[in-house]
C-alpha cells in the first residue's frame, strides 16, 4: 500500500506533465490541421481611417488591381451596406442582432474557403435577385436552420429568400455574423455604393509576404497608409502562443508534483531499509557485497518510480485523449514527452534511492542481523 | 557439490592427527564503546571438527561467532578463515569468502515471509553466480537431504519451528561450505525439534563439515565432541586443550 501510494505521487506528477504537453501538442496539431485546411495564404485589405480621421474607402477597381498582383491566385471582396436584416417585418428596427448586411462577389467562397453548410452560394443567376446567404451565427440568431424558398428574412425593407447557409469560418469570422447578398442586388435594392470594404486575396505560398507588402499600395495607390492589411492566420497562431505560456505554468506545477513524488519514494525507501535490516544482514551473510546491497536498493527505488512513471504516462495519455476527444482535437502525445517522463522517473528513482541504498550497504551485518 | 547429508561415512572414524585449521583466532578483542565483548580470546578450529561454544548471555560468544564468520571485525587480534587473514581482505573478497566458505544458521531462522522453502534454500547460492534453475535443483536435493522433500513449496508460516530451522540449515549448506556456524540453532525450538536439528548438524559433521554451534545449553554443549566455555570475553575452558592436536597452537586460555 505504501509502495503504491509513493508510486502514485510520481504517477500524478508525470501524468500532469504528460497531460499538459499532450493537450498543448494536440491543440497545436489541431491548429496546424486547421491552418493546413484553411491555408495561411489568405490576406485581407480593408479601408482604415483617412488622414483626417474619417472612414476611408477603397477606390473603384481596387479588387481588380489586387487580383493583378503577381502571386495572387484569386481575389474577392465584400462591401458593407447600411441595410439591416430581421427575422420578419414585425421586429423592432433597433433589434438588429449585430448582423451586418454585405454585398458579396460570387467568387467569395473560392477565395476565402468558406463552406456552404446548406443550400447554395449566390450564383450568377441569384446574385441579381433578393436572395441572401447567411453566416453561421447570423442564421442561428435569425432562427433560420434551413435554406430554401420558404426561408425568408426581412432585409432592407423587403423580403429576401435565404438560398444558403454558411458553415463557421475561423479565417474570416466576420462572415459568421453576416448576411450576404449579391453585388448587383445590393446596388439595386439596398442603395449600396459599390465600394468594397474588405478585399480577400489568396496568394501563392511563397509569395505571401511579398503580396502582403504591396497589397495596400495596390488597393489604394493614392493613400496606401489608409489600408489595413492583415493575415487572419496570424491571429490564430497568436492565440496559440498565449496558450503556450499557460502550458509553461502548468508544466511547472507538474514538476512540483513530481518532486513531491520523488520525496515520497525516498521516504518509502528509507523506511524499507529500516524494516528490512534482517534481510540485509542475511544477504550479507550469504555473501552479498556492499555493492550488491546498494545496487539492490537502488534498483528497487528505480523500479518503484519507473512503475509510477509508466502509470503516469498512461494516465497522462488518457487525460490527453479524454480532453482532446471532448474538444474534438486529434490526440497527440509526443514521443519525447513519454520518453522524457520515463527518463525523469528513473533519474528521480536513482536520486531518491541513493541515500537509502548507501545506508543499507553501510549497515554492519551483525547489527542488521540483530535487528530481527 | 551438494549437501553431504546422508552420504555413507563411517560414524566416529578417527580423523588424521593434524588437520588444517579452518578458523584461527589469536588474541582477539572486541569492544563496543566501553563494553568489552571479547578480551583476547584465542581458538583454533580444525577442519572436520564439531564444537560447541557455550557461555551465559553476555559472555561474548555471539561476538566470537560473528568474528569467526567475518560479519564483524575484531578491535584487536588476528583472524584467519580458511587460510586468509581477514584484516587484509576487501569487502568484495570477504563477501566471496562468506559466500564460498561459511554457512550461517541463526536462532531466528531468517526466512522471508511468503517465500516457499525451495526458493529460500535456493537463495543460499544467490551470490554464487549460479543460474536460478541450477540453484533450485540443488535446493531440492538439499531439502530432501534434511528430510523436507514433502515441504518444497510450503511457506515459512506453514512450517513448524523445527522444520523452519531445517530449511535454514539446508540453505546454509547448499554451497557445501567447509564451515557451518550455528548461532543458538535450537534456541527458539522445543526440546524435541531441537534434538532433530542437533542430529541434523551431527549428520553434517559426520559428512565432513566443520560445525561450530553457539549455545547456552550445557547439555547440548556436553554432547558434542569438543566444548569451549567462554566467560567475560575469555575462553574459560576448552575440552580440546592439552590434546596433542590442539597443542600445536598457542591457546590463550584465561589470558
Amino acid at each position: 500500500m505504501r509502495v503504491f501510494l509513493s508510486a502514485l505521487g510520481i504517477a500524478i506528477g508525470i501524468a500532469a506533465m504528460i497531460g499538459v504537453v499532450g493537450i498543448s501538442t494536440s491543440s497545436q496539431e489541431e491548429l496546424d490541421r486547421k491552418l493546413a485546411a484553411l491555408g495561411t495564404n489568405l490576406l485581407t485589405a480593408a479601408p482604415g481611417q483617412s488622414f483626417s480621421g474619417g472612414a476611408a474607402r477603397l477606390p473603384d477597381g481596387a479588387v481588380e488591381m489586387v487580383g493583378a498582383i503577381d502571386g495572387v491566385e484569386s481575389v474577392s471582396a465584400i462591401g458593407k451596406t447600411d441595410a439591416k436584416v430581421y427575422r420578419n417585418d414585425h421586429v423592432p428596427k433597433e433589434v438588429t442582432g449585430g448582423i451586418g448586411v454585405y454585398a458579396a462577389r460570387t467568387d467569395l467562397p473560392g477565395t476565402v474557403g468558406v463552406d456552404v453548410a446548406d443550400g447554395r452560394w449566390l450564383t450568377a443567376a441569384t446574385h441579381r435577385y433578393p436572395a441572401v446567404v447567411l453566416g453561421a451565427k447570423a442564421a442561428a440568431q435569425l432562427g433560420v436552420y434551413e435554406a430554401g424558398p420558404d426561408a425568408q428574412v426581412w432585409l432592407g425593407g423587403r423580403w429576401f429568400t435565404v438560398v444558403g447557409l454558411l458553415g463557421p469560418n475561423e479565417l474570416a469570422p466576420e462572415l459568421d455574423s453576416a448576411a450576404l447578398v449579391g453585388w448587383p442586388a445590393a446596388e439595386q435594392e439596398l442603395d449600396f455604393d459599390g465600394f468594397a470594404t474588405t478585399v480577400y486575396a489568396r496568394a501563392e505560398g511563397a509569395a505571401v509576404s511579398d503580396v502582403q507588402q504591396v497589397i495596400g499600395a495596390t488597393a489604394n495607390p493614392e493613400n496606401p497608409n489608409e489600408v489595413n492589411v492583415s493575415r487572419p492566420s496570424d491571429a490564430l497562431a497568436a492565440k496559440q502562443a498565449t496558450d503556450d505560456a499557460l502550458s509553461g505554468l502548468l508544466l511547472g506545477l507538474g514538476a512540483v508534483a513530481l518532486l513531491v513524488g520523488g520525496v515520497g519514494v525516498a521516504n518509502t525507501m528509507v523506511i524499507s531499509v529500516l524494516e528490512r535490516r534482517a534481510e540485509i544482514g542475511l544477504r550479507r551473510s550469504l555473501g552479498a557485497t556492499r555493492g550488491q546491497i546498494r545496487t539492490q536498493f537502488l534498483c528497487e527505488s528505480q523500479l518503484l518510480s519507473a512503475l509510477g512513471g509508466l502509470g503516469g504516462v498512461a494516465l497522462g495519455i488518457a487525460v490527453t485523449a479524454g480532453y482532446a476527444g471532448y474538444q474534438g482535437w486529434p490526440t497527440v502525445v509526443p514521443l519525447w514527452a513519454m520518453a522524457g517522463g520515463v527518463g525523469a522517473t528513473l533519474l528521480i528513482g536513482g536520486l531518491a534511492g541513493f541515500y537509502p541504498a548507501v545506508r543499507a550497504a553501510r549497515l554492519p551485518p551483525t547489527e542488521a542481523l540483530a535487528a530481527a | 557439490m551438494g549437501p553431504r547429508v546422508g552420504e555413507s561415512q563411517p560414524v566416529g572414524e578417527p580423523w588424521p592427527e593434524v588437520r588444517p585449521p579452518v578458523v584461527e583466532l589469536e588474541g582477539v578483542s572486541k569492544t563496543y564503546g566501553d563494553v568489552v565483548a571479547l578480551a583476547g580470546a584465542g581458538i583454533v578450529v580444525r577442519r572436520g571438527e564439531m564444537l560447541a561454544i557455550v557461555g551465559p548471555s553476555g559472555s561474548g560468544k555471539s561476538t566470537m561467532l560473528n568474528i569467526m564468520g567475518t560479519l564483524d571485525r575484531p578491535s584487536a587480534g588476528t583472524v584467519r578463515v580458511d587460510g586468509h587473514t581477514v584484516d587484509a581482505l576487501s569487502d568484495r573478497q570477504l563477501s566471496a569468502l562468506r559466500a564460498r566458505t561459511i554457512g550461517f544458521v541463526f536462532q531466528a531462522f531468517h526466512l522471508a515471509a511468503g517465500v516457499p522453502a525451495l526458493d529460500a534454500v535456493a537463495d543460499g547460492l544467490l551470490y554464487s553466480g549460479l543460474p536460478r534453475g541450477e540453484r533450485r535443483g540443488l535446493a531440492e536435493r538439499a531439502l530432501r537431504g534434511v528430510g523436507l522433500g514433502q515441504r518444497l513449496h510450503n511457506e515459512p508460516h506453514q512450517l513448524s519451528g523445527g522444520e523452519r530451522q531445517r530449511v535454514a540449515i539446508a540453505r546454509a549448506v547448499l554451497g557445501d561450505p567447509p564451515l557451518l556456524l550455528a548461532d543458538e540453532p535450537t534456541g527458539a525450538l522445543d526440546s524435541h525439534s531441537g534434538e532433530v536439528v542437533m542430529e541434523l548438524l551431527r549428520t553434517l559433521h559426520r559428512a565432513g563439515t566443520t560445525v561450530v554451534v553457539i549455545t547456552h545449553d550445557r547439555d547440548i554443549a556436553a554432547s558434542l565432541p569438543r566444548e569451549v566455555r567462554i566467560k567475560d570475553g575469555r575462553i574459560a575452558y576448552d575440552s580440546a586443550a592439552g590434546e596433542a592436536a590442539a597443542a600445536a597452537v598457542t591457546e590463550r586460555v584465561g589470558a
